[in-house]
């Protein structure tokens, strides 16, 4: 996984509220084996029109947005449980994603493959949306270490909330498998010890 | 002070604490299939680990299925790509899998329940968030990504934080002809597609306890379309004589023992909830959906609002515009041209005779096209044994083959672009069923009378 410590980039605003997964990468595009090429199939369906041309009054043909860090509506990634939306996310090339309020399993989708979703006030979001609209170069800078989220060069300040161990591995790229892995003789002695067993299929 | 129903199966199940915030979690059970297991698959062929619990672990062959000619090669390159490298994964890691044409094949949490894998007091996980419906059997049982299907591959294990704790009691009895769907969309429509972000919601009251175990998975099964980890119900007797004699059910001394178990599986009575709610049955009517998330739902005798508190109006109107409905239209009345019964919602044998029962001697309506998809292999066998599935094919539907189908836009059975499908299933999101495709989720018996007639009427006066 990729390392994310600090970040100073142009950002796209999605306004729309509980955008689902479905449309962050539809179904039909789920049949892949491997964990590449999403981010060409990234919100398809509102990137391109029937004819698979691209759809000129969706955001990211816009030739004026653009950046590594999605800004968006409240209840970002709500719906299915796949993972895929995260891969999309990434492999178009966003690092961060802000918003009000996140969808859990989307969240931890995107913390697992390097995005860091950002859950920030209502208001703060309103005015970062604000920012961005007034002038698409607005760079926002987002510091993990430190944790918070600034509009540049001299805007408002949120700091956010983050669990020290997902930072930890953000920060350094790890994932949960290693750290897991090496737990295996406790699990072994939980297996053991455990009041009521459920036995393993036979 | 006492535990909660979910604290008690959760605390069984720790088997370390990090820093106070984040829990590893014993998994019991684990299902799997095509779509989101063959980069976890792939994880541990890269790591040269080996799947650590292969006896918790079940596969079956669903999303990405036909539901015609299953005997014949999958004709879709990419589908049938993806479900044989399910088959030769699981032939790699020596996974048990109920791969097409195996009679125990279906969608993932149909399947589960009816061979007893699933069962009181387990923590219950897969890559695919409808995995809520197992709670039904008072199991903590919830959607996971492919990361941490990879992470249950090689630990049997998962990092995750402890949700809250939501209890939603339904008083009372349920009118006739509203059904479990109805209550879900009820509450759905009461507390929003987000309104169980962060808990862990527990079903109880009397209009709950009263239902089948088919009708308890229906509910368990949207609680994700809250937004909710999860949903459990207690276990009772309806659970336990629902188990008993299954495949995988336990038997003999086992089964005392686990009888014993499970009767501890409750909730005790000074339990403290992060939040509760409470509603009335009585107030509950048929429901349908008027928009594209699972929250836009109203009673079938209710015209769509002007706004909604929990979106903002452009979304409210784009969600609207998709729909291709206004604002003080009534839904009764509205022309469909698509019917689905079938999904992980309502796709049982108890859905299969609701519909029956409804259809029976009456044809469907000629400008609508109408598919029946049994949940399971299982499933279908039970209707055909019952002569449902001469009734449904008299009546004009479709009666296809075991999978998921026409839920999720991703095997052959979609919606075409701009139509109407008045659906059973659990998510009306924009071209959830199709690209440009229009979802009305509604139960099972709503759906029925849909066909019928042609458009949105209310069952209970047709
Ligand atoms: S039936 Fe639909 S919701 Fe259920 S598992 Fe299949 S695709 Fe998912």
């Amino acid at each position: 996984m990729e390392k994310l410590e600090i970040l100073q980039d142009t950002a796209v605003p999605m306004p729309m509220e509980d955008i689902d997964t479905d449309q962050i990468i539809p179904a039909r595009f789920l049949k892949a084996i491997d964990k590449e090429g999403f981010g060409d199939n990234l919100f398809y369906d509102w990137r391109y029109d029937k004819d698979d041309k691209p759809n000129a009054d969706f955001i990211l043909n816009s030739p004026i947005y653009s950046g590594s860090i999605l800004v968006a509506g409240k209840n970002f990634g709500c719906g299915s449980s796949r993972e895929h939306a995260a891969w999309a996310l990434y492999g178009y090339g966003f690092r961060v994603v802000i918003s009000s309020f996140f969808a859990d399993i989307f969240k931890g989708n995107a913390l697992n493959n390097g995005i860091l979703p950002i859950q920030v006030s209502p208001e703060y979001l309103d005015q970062l949306f604000n920012a961005i609209t007034s002038d698409p170069n607005t760079k926002i800078s987002v510091n993990l270490p430190e944790q918070f989220v600034k509009i540049l060069p001299d805007g408002n300040t949120q700091p956010f909330e983050i669990d020290e161990y997902k930072k930890m591995c953000l920060l350094n790229g790890y994932d949960d498998i290693d750290y897991l892995l090496s737990l295996q003789d406790k699990i072994v002695q939980f297996e053991q010890e455990r009041e009521y067993i459920h036995k393993p299929l036979s | 002070m006492g535990k909660t129903l979910f604290d008690k199966i959760w605390d069984a199940h720790v088997v370390h604490q990090v820093n106070g915030a984040q829990d590893v979690l014993y998994i019991d059970r684990h299902f799997i299939h095509e779509v989101t297991s063959p980069q976890a698959f792939s994880g541990l062929k890269t790591r040269g680990i080996p799947l650590f619990r292969k006896d918790q672990t079940v596969a079956t062959a669903d999303h990405n299925v036909p539901t015609i000619n299953q005997h014949l090669p999958i004709s879709e390159p990419l589908s049938r790509k993806q479900v044989e490298t399910l088959s030769e994964n699981c032939e790699d890691f020596d996974v048990r899998l109920y791969g097409l044409g195996h009679q125990n094949q279906g969608i993932v949490h149909v399947i589960g329940p009816e061979l007893g894998i699933t069962q009181p007091g387990m923590t219950i996980v897969c890559g695919d968030s409808h995995t809520s419906t197992h709670g039904a059997f008072g199991t903590i049982a919830f959607g996971i990504g492919t990361s941490q299907v990879e992470q249950v591959f090689a630990t049997q294990t998962l990092l995750v934080s402890k949700p809250k704790r939501m209890r939603i009691t339904v008083n009372g009895q349920l009118q006739n002809g509203v059904l479990s769907k109805d209550i879900i969309l009820y509450l759905l429509s009461k507390l929003s597609a987000g309104g169980g972000t962060g808990y862990f919601i527990e079903y109880a009251g009397e209009a709950i306890r009263s239902l089948s175990m088919e009708a308890r998975m229906t509910i368990c099964n949207m609680s994700i379309e809250m937004g909710a980890r999860g949903g459990l119900i207690a276990p009772d007797q309806t659970t336990f004589d629902y188990i008993k004699g299954r495949k995988f059910a336990p038997e003999g001394e086992d089964w005392s023992r686990s009888l014993e178990y499970w009767k501890t599986l409750k909730s005790d009575e000074d339990a403290n909830f992060d939040i509760e709610y409470s509603f009335e049955a009585s107030d509950i009517e048929p429901m349908v959906t008027y928009g594209t998330n699972p929250g836009m739902g109203l009673k079938i005798t209710e015209i769509i609002p002007e706004k909604i508190d929990t979106a903002k109006p452009e979304s409210f109107a784009k969600s609207l515009k998709y729909m291709g409905l206004k604002p003080g239209q009534p839904m009764k009345g509205i022309t469909i041209q698509n019917v689905f019964i079938g999904s992980c919602t309502n796709s049982r044998i108890e859905d299969l005779r609701i519909v029956a029962e409804y259809v029976k001697g009456k044809k469907v309506n000629e400008s609508v096209r109408a598919m029946i998809v049994p949940g399971s292999q299982r499933v279908s066998k039970q209707a055909i044994e019952e002569g449902l599935n001469v009734i449904l094919t008299e009546a004009g539907f479709e009666f296809r083959e075991a999978g998921c189908s026409a839920c999720l836009g991703m095997n052959e059975d979609k919606i075409p672009a701009g139509e109407y499908c008045i659906s059973t299933s659990n998510r009306n999101f924009e071209g959830r069923q199709g690209p440009g495709a229009r979802t009305i989720l509604a139960s099972p018996l709503t759906a029925a009378a849909a066909a019928i007639s042609g458009k949105i009427v209310d069952a209970r006066e047709n």
